[in-house]
């Protein structure tokens, strides 16, 4: 079981949250103008790296806010976490 | 029977407690700190089990979790029966009754060994080949036969009467393994104020220190030192000793899984105490001195009774005080054997050597063990065994220079030890996703890199020396513990190396060489999967099922990558090693369960009423973690003869209905409104304070995620009701976006839905039940019409009094602190009692929706059904630029001709209730496979309409309605009339009351 640093709570056992998917993919300011295509990308389609992943967590059963996280998707190693908003730091080398 | 094999003095067993046990029905004796192994071998008794496959007679192979054979049903009464038990590391208790596994009609006698017979039959992947054909057979006659046949012990029938415990902990540093490593390592980190656990499997804590009469650990015996460092880490208050428990998972993040079995040894445990408590420990850091395992040498009959591991024929002498025999062989490819063998003399063994390996590699060891008068045969091989319940000789051979095997000698013997070197047991390591390491002159697999937090220290590293155990495991625990402080050990030399041998040589094998006891997986098996085109390791596992069992092969494994590796021409690393899954040793579903099971297996919700509902004779259903009652059936009622009279209630006079499980969120600021516009399908920013909505959900794809009211209050505060299953997702739901897609709004999200107890009061005399208890409001329709809210005073509380109506009758929904929830429900029963109100269940409400058409969220709705599809595009705020779904709306499947519509279809014989789920044919007699035009989503019978009453999502449903359709039943297929999904008052003038 991971151990997510929450950046409001610190580290917590990981069924305290729930993973959200891949971080930064914006919702369009105005989907109408949005086409098909690109539309059914945003839906649908996200990257799947092997290595660094940016992701979206959500301590469910704690504070209840949403973050940001970089997890290191073939080690499970938690690079870092970071609140929405913030700046995403550079994954250490 | 007698302890005939125990010595007259030594061991670390307690002579004063004596104890019985009972074995198939015969009496043995033992003493505390025996395990059943000891106790039994002390007895004589080396045959005590049948081998899985063939029913061969075997006996104690092993002395610690690795064991292959020694596995029984262990009673410990009523219905304490553990299945597969190793014998060798179950501490002997007064009263145990021990059964063997896996024979009929008894141990001695078994039908089954005719295998054994017939062997050729039962070579690998003998499943797979044998039960092919003829097709037929396979479900009425192979499948039972393998089932009957499969498996060693049988499952206890009756429930666990014992208690078992989780247990969370933190700590600094964990140690894994309490021999001189893991010992080692807790005594350096223990001298920091860092929070230490050494955990251990055994009994006692001390690992090869326990059987070791010989070595010195500066100036002190293996014994005394063990006394003197177990004392010191007793006296320090950072450091937490766990004997008994077993870390059988490593997991992400240093988190590890151990079993610590806490009453199994006690005669007369505690009744409310645990039997087993399963701890989840979170490491800063994890030291693993997990030792290694001895391997057994491969000839035709290494696995009679009376045949074991060499340094397990030491463990029972010197630890347990047993002689495993009176003449002893053992059969060598190393030098620890050496040592096994001159413990053996030292207690009166009579002790041959046989040494696969050539004179010049085992001189040494050799001629000491010559001068004390054993007589070592080197480079020689072992042919094969003799005996029936237990070997009474081996058949041996020397290996001439040109290699041929030479003239054969039988020796007789009654006890035999195998060493064909050593497995470091990286078990846990590799489960941490640790990298391994092929070492070619340790023959062995070692921890390479760490993946973080982790070091590994003793023989887990391949390091079989005393002193370097001890200065690794020093250096490994102060590194945990942030020390650098250094300390040196002096010990004695231990006797080490050798030389792998996968298969002893033989100039013409015959019989079974078994590589894997416990799977009976033979050296001829691992061939024929080479032969038959197997490369991988990981697949001749699953195709000779070696290293499957209950052991996972853990004295098995190096021997079948060695043969995989030989018979391929290929190096062992490029063999590799197959996946280590926890758990290391088997973990009773008990442990695992810990406290939830029965009453709490899950939280049981009980709305406000359910007690008044318990009392009243209801029948419930569970609605997600909700007890609903589902109806109030009467004396003689059935089922559908309560509905029908609770449906006919509500709409003649009343009914009264506990709805407190929907959910209920608060929404509150002063971008309220803004915010509930961008989630819900609805313009909700026009509502006026005051008035109520019914409202869709919608994820982003489009599709239907949850319904309700919305009700506004205030300006900026609004009631919203969700479904009861969806009420924790759709406030999870509308955080997400409000926290990750709209931040700037200002809006405050609160689950209400357990403050408010919600009572509906449903018919034509619901207003006449609530105004007499209604304070200061005018319940009249033009003052308070459907579909709106009003905060008022009810039998002197605070209410939100909603008019709204999922029955289409003229109804309200009360909101008061929900502990006053069965104090309204009392008030409304006795105000409604003259005028024929009646409690009615989901079952009710569901008829009384369905005969509206009113959806249900999760019944008509799939995930993939949108609102049009629905018939409730109208709820669609007309000239809404954006809400959450909105656009994919417009994607092109959504708006395709020939999508599944909602409609209602009528049997036409009048009669016929559908079953939900049924399918929707055009044409009966269309040939198979016949085209489904949809499905029935709701079907009941109407007591309002004296008809079954169906909904159902069909193909362009709508434009097909006055069409007829045909239903599947069970019976056959019916007529179906499509028709508009409101079946009763298709106006919806009733509401209005
Ligand atoms: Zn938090």
């Amino acid at each position: 079981m991971l151990l997510i640093p929450c950046p409001y709570c610190g580290p917590r056992p990981e069924i305290e949250f729930r993973c959200g998917g891949e971080a930064h993919i914006a919702r369009p300011q105005d989907p109408a103008k949005v086409d098909d295509a690109a539309w059914g990308d945003y839906l649908f389609l996200r990257t799947n790296p092997k290595g660094v992943h940016a992701e979206r967590w959500v301590h469910t059963h704690g504070c209840r806010r949403w973050f940001n996280a970089l997890r290191d998707t073939l080690s499970d190693r938690i690079l870092a976490t970071h609140a929405v908003g913030e700046r995403r730091p550079d994954p250490p080398r | 029977m007698a302890q005939t094999y125990r010595l007259a003095r030594g061991g670390r067993i307690d002579r004063a407690s004596p104890i019985a046990m009972r074995f198939n029905g015969t009496t043995i004796e033992g003493y505390a700190g025996d395990t059943i192994a000891s106790a039994l071998l002390a007895n004589g008794i080396h045959f005590v089990a049948r081998s899985f496959k063939y029913h061969r007679p075997r006996g104690i192979f092993s002395h610690g979790s690795e064991e292959p054979n020694g596995l029984f049903a262990v009673d410990r009464g009523g219905a304490r029966i553990d299945p597969n038990t190793r014998a060798t590391t179950t501490e002997a208790v007064n009263g145990l009754s021990l059964r063997s596994q896996n024979h009929w009609p008894s141990l001695a006698l078994d039908v089954g060994a005719a295998v054994d017979v017939f062997s050729a039959l039962f070579a690998a992947g003998f499943y797979y080949k044998t039960f092919m054909w003829p097709r037929s057979f396979w479900r009425q006659i192979y499948e039972p036969a393998i089932r009957a046949a499969a498996g060693l012990g049988r499952a206890p029938t009756a429930p666990d009467p014992d208690r078992y415990q989780h247990a969370h902990a933190h700590c600094d540093v964990l140690v894994v393994g309490a021999g001189p490593a893991g010992l080692a390592a807790a005594l350096a980190a223990s001298e920091s104020d860092k929070r230490v656990i050494l955990a251990d499997e055994q009994a006692e804590m001390g690992g090869s220190l326990l059987h070791d009469m010989s070595s010195t650990i500066d100036g002190s015996s293996p014994w005394s030192w063990l006394e003197q460092t177990l004392a010191r880490l007793h006296s320090r208050s950072n450091v937490q000793l766990l004997p008994r428990t077993t870390a059988f998972g490593y997991y992400n993040h240093n988190h590890l899984g151990l079993l610590q079995r806490v009453t199994d040894h006690l005669v007369n445990p505690h009744p409310s105490g645990p039997r087993e408590r399963l701890w989840q420990v979170r490491a800063g850091e994890v030291v693993l001195a997990t030792g290694a395992h001895e391997r057994p040498l491969v000839f035709p009959g290494n696995d009679r009774p009376g045949i074991m591991l060499a340094e397990s024929l030491r463990v029972f002498a010197n630890r347990y005080g047993v002689l495993p025999g009176q003449r002893a062989v053992i059969a060598t490819s190393g030098a620890s054997a050496y040592t096994v063998a001159a413990d053996l003399l030292a207690v009166g063994v009579q002790v041959t050597i046989v040494d696969v390996r050539r004179h010049q590699d085992c001189a040494v060891e050799a001629a000491a063990l010559r001068g004390a008068g054993c007589e070592v045969l080197a480079g020689h091989t072992v042919l094969s065994s003799r005996g029936r319940k237990r070997v009474n000789a081996l058949l041996i051979a020397p290996i001439e220079a040109a290699g041929p095997i030479g003239a054969r000698r039988l020796l007789p013997c009654d006890c035999v030890g195998l060493s064909g070197g050593w497995t470091p047991a990286v078990h846990l390591f590799s489960q941490s996703r640790g990298k391994l390491t092929f070492d070619r002159k340790l023959d062995a697999f070692l921890p390479e890199a760490s993946v973080r937090g982790e070091s590994s220290a003793g023989a887990v590293r391949g390091s079989y020396q005393l002193s370097a155990c001890l200065a690794q495991g020093w250096r490994a625990g102060a590194a945990a513990a942030g020390l650098t402080r250094e300390r040196h050990f002096k010990a004695s030399a231990t006797r080490t190396g050798f030389e792998p041998v996968r298969l002893l040589p033989a100039a013409n094998r015959q019989g079974h060489a078994f590589v894997d006891l416990q799977n009976d997986v033979t050296a001829n098996d691992i061939g024929l999967a080479v032969r038959e085109g197997f490369r991988s390791i990981e697949h001749v596992k699953r195709y000779t099922t070696a290293g499957m069992a209950t052991d996972q092969g853990k004295t098995s494994n190096m021997n079948v990558i060695g043969l995989v590796a030989k018979t391929l021409g290929a190096a062992v690393p490029d063999i590799g090693t197959t996946t280590f899954r926890p758990p290391y040793t088997p973990v009773t579903f008990g442990a695992l369960a810990g406290p939830s099971r029965g009453r709490l297996f899950e939280p049981v919700r009980t709305p406000p009423a359910h007690a008044w509902a318990v009392r009243h004779g209801a029948i419930f259903e569970d609605v997600g973690q909700w007890k609903r009652a589902r109806a109030f059936p009467r004396a003689n009622e059935d089922l559908q003869a309560a509905v029908t009279r609770e449906v006919t209630a509500v709409r003649t006079s009343a009914g009264i209905l506990d709805a407190s499980t929907l959910g209920k969120i608060e929404v509150v600021g002063a971008d309220a409104a803004e915010f509930l516009d961008r989630m819900y399908t609805n313009r909700l920013s026009r509502l006026a304070p005051g008035r109520c909505r019914y409202a869709l959900l919608l994820k982003e794809d489009g599709y239907v995620f949850d319904d309700g009211v919305v009700a506004r209050l205030t300006r900026d505060r609004f009631h919203v009701t969700t479904t009861t299953g969806g009420a924790a997702r759709v406030l999870q739901h509308m955080e997400e976006y409000l926290q990750t897609e709209w931040p700037e709004l200002a809006v405050y999200l609160t689950s209400v839905t357990e403050q408010y107890a919600t009572i509906a009061v449903q018919g034509p005399k619901a207003r006449q039940i609530l105004a007499p208890l209604v304070e200061e409001l005018d319940l009249a329709t033009q003052a308070f019409p459907h579909m709106s809210v009003r905060t008022a005073t009810i039998c002197g509380l605070a209410c939100r009094l909603f008019r709204v109506s999922f029955t289409g009758e003229l109804g309200y929904e009360i909101n008061v602190p929900a502990d006053y929830g069965q104090a309204l429900w009392d008030a409304l029963i006795e105000s409604g009692k003259a005028l024929g109100i009646t409690p009615y269940g989901t079952e009710a409400m569901h008829v009384l929706r369905a005969e509206k058409g009113f959806i249900i969220v999760g019944q008509e709705t799939d995930g993939t059904v949108a609102p049009d599809d629905l018939g409730l595009a109208g709820l669609i705020g007309r000239g809404k630029a954006d809400f959450v779904g909105l656009r994919s709306l417009a994607r092109p499947d959504l708006v395709a001709p020939g999508r599944k519509q909602l409609v209602g279809l009528a049997s036409e014989d009048a009669r016929t209730v559908l079953e939900e789920g049924a399918q929707i044919l055009a044409d009966p007699s269309e040939p198979l496979p016949m085209r489904s035009h949809g499905h029935v989503t709701s079907s009941y019978w109407s007591p309002s309409c004296h008809q079954p009453i169906a909904l159902a999502l069909i193909a362009d449903g709508r434009s097909r309605i006055g069409q007829r359709l045909h239903a599947t039943t069970p019976a056959g297929v019916v007529a179906v009339q499509v028709r508009d999904p409101i079946f009763f008052d298709p106006t919806g003038a009733r509401v209005h009351g």
